[in-house]
């Protein structure tokens, strides 16, 4: 066993120092500069990953599964640690309800894909809120219309709230799946997901949590929140791209068909027939991204070193800072995200296209990310072609909302006159 | 300052910024002999251009559409480069800016466009920002496509 050690000191919840986590990431060593507020895009990664990683290929590397060699055996090892991380991470009750795989896209896809088509038939539902990212939008769109099933989309109220009354009113018999985000990535709005799993299993549905922006920067609790799928992108939660988890209750799971298949997914192959492997190897098809996982795993242990209260508590300020500082600004209309509103600011200003905004805030250093941030309908809602979006991250301080209002005076200046 | 070292007026010219905002030739024809959409889905801009063509001269010129200063500006001054030109002198000039913005090779444009192509080159700035050159060749990839498709033209996308 070869981990990094983690250099972050775990930090009380009143001493939570954003300026000493960020020596821990490199690229503000690279960057002195930076004010990185697009972490809501992914995350910047820490040393304890990058290092990792690295330590990982030097010195536990080999394929996984069914090697006899002791070098494969420790790499299974740290593979399946990396399962475990991720398990008690969520609080799942099993480790064969972690499935890895390339991010919350792909995750989503395969319940869309495998739990689908034997669930969901003509005339079923599949509710959606009107906040989500495309990526929970158009897999339930093609499989409603392979299945000839309706897409239902719940509502936010005028204020950005997820509306759980029209929520509830849009429920029936026929609903067989909800699939929420947990956090909006555009409005950064929190989702009632613990309501919306009960009225939703009091109508026999499903739920799939979309935990992509939630995950990194608030406790999460998959048995406490009942629902029956939650998935996250490790690239967002300070872990390397092209790595995911889906968690998916353990009965679910086993009900589920495989998606893709291949090697490492069956225990017997005949030329007329297959046996299959269970969860979660049935859904694992092909060798898996171990290093990836095992950075997924050094992620989550530095997201728990720091503590994943304080974040919430660190970040709702900054949030509310941000809010603050945003709203002074004459022009500058920030989107509504309800009451509980975490770490992600969407705003325009009026007469700015926010491609100009970016550019500009660009070149004060700024990086925010700007457009439609993968949520289309809801622009067309908010009546807007995009927004400037500030996301934040463990590294974020009162300094880095304090150069972001900076910068977007100065391109007011420049274009409101 | 980031990475492009470049002075931000020299991209938002007092022109751009003064054709972003009150945009020339903004309209839709009423009898347009040729007219394509142009989308850039990166950004969610859209743009279409309207042309009157007779014989082999474009007579009338205009635009509509949503988009970022650069894009509306590119447009704008488009519109105003184009009215009176032959449908070749269009396509030249097209060439001359594409070069401009993006760096390539387009030989000395004829003399009797040098003043046009003067006139786009406030626009030129963008080539430091390349994630913005999409922003300001959109109009103009309508533009081409409206003179191939007369009025059944598909939308053109950038990305």
């Amino acid at each position: 066993m070869a981990a990094t050690p983690l250099r972050v000191p775990k930090a009380p919840s009143c001493g939570f120092d954003p300026r000493a986590l960020r020596r821990e990431f490199p690229i503000f060593a690279t960057h002195p500069d930076l004010v990185f507020l697009d972490s809501g895009a992914s995350a910047q990664k820490p040393r304890a990953v990058i290092d990792g990683i690295a330590d990982f290929y030097r010195s536990d590397y080999a394929n996984v599964h069914r090697g006899v060699y002791s070098l494969s055996a420790r790499a299974t090892d740290r593979f399946e640690e990396a399962r475990e991380k991720a398990r008690a991470f969520l609080n799942a009750a099993d480790e064969r309800e972690i499935v890895f795989l390339r991010g919350a896209t792909e995750a989503i896809n395969l319940v869309a894909q495998s739990w689908g088509p034997a669930q969901v038939k003509a005339g079923d539902e599949i509710v959606i809120s009107d906040v989500e990212h495309h990526s929970n939008l158009v897999p339930w769109q093609m499989l409603c219309e392979r299945a000839h099933a309706r897409l239902v989309v719940a509502p936010a109220d005028p204020t950005g709230e997820f509306d759980l009354a029209a929520f509830e009113a849009l429920l029936s018999p026929r609903t067989r799946m909800a699939a929420v985000t947990h956090i909006s990535n555009v409005t950064g709005t929190l989702l009632p997901i613990g309501r919306i799993v009960e009225l939703a299993h009091a109508r026999g549905a499903k739920v799939l949590v979309d935990g992509c922006q939630a995950l990194p920067r608030m406790p999460v609790d998959v048995q406490a929140l009942g629902c029956d799928f939650y998935v996250f992108s490790g690239h967002m939660a300070y872990g390397p791209t092209g790595t995911g988890v889906l968690y998916g209750r353990y009965d679910v799971l086993e009900s589920m068909p495989p998606w893709q298949t291949g090697g490492g997914m069956i225990t017997s192959v005949e030329y007329a027939h297959t046996e299959f492997l269970g969860p979660p190897h049935r859904f694992e098809a092909g060798t898996p991204d171990i290093a990836g996982a095992v950075g997924l795993g050094l992620a989550l242990e530095f997201i728990e070193s720091v503590g994943r209260e304080a974040i919430a508590e660190h970040e709702q300020t900054l949030t509310g800072y941000a809010l603050d500082q945003l709203s002074r600004i004459p022009d500058v209309q920030v989107a509504r995200g309800g009451q509980h509103q975490l770490s992600i600011v969407s705003f325009n200003i009026d007469g700015v296209h926010p491609h100009d905004v970016g550019t500009v805030l660009d070149q004060h250093n700024v990086a925010v990310r700007v457009g439609h941030h993968c949520a289309q309908p809801l622009m067309e809602k908010l009546g807007v072609p995009g927004t400037v979006r500030a996301s934040l991250g463990v590294y974020n301080d009162e300094a880095d909302i304090d150069r972001l209002a900076k910068a977007v005076e100065a391109c007011r200046e420049m274009f409101v006159r | 300052m980031s990475d492009t070292g470049m002075d931000l007026r020299e991209l938002y010219q007092d022109i751009i910024l003064d054709h972003g905002r009150h945009p020339r030739n903004f309209r839709a024809l009423e009898h347009p002999t040729h007219l394509a959409r142009g989308h850039n889905p990166l950004c969610g801009d859209r743009v279409t251009v309207y042309l009157t063509v007779e014989g082999d001269r474009i007579t009338d010129v205009s635009f509509e559409g949503r988009g970022c200063a650069i894009s509306t500006a590119a447009a704008s001054l488009m519109t105003e480069v184009l009215k009176g030109k032959t449908v070749d002198e269009g396509r030249a000039l097209f060439a001359q800016f594409h070069a401009r913005v993006t760096g390539g090779e387009a030989g000395e444009p004829p003399d009797a466009l040098q003043d046009d192509v003067d006139r786009l080159e406030p626009l030129t700035g963008v080539k430091a920002f390349p994630v913005r050159v999409k922003c300001a060749t959109l109009p103009w990839h309508a533009f081409e496509a409206a003179l191939k498709s007369g009025l059944g033209g598909e939308t053109v996308k950038t990305e």
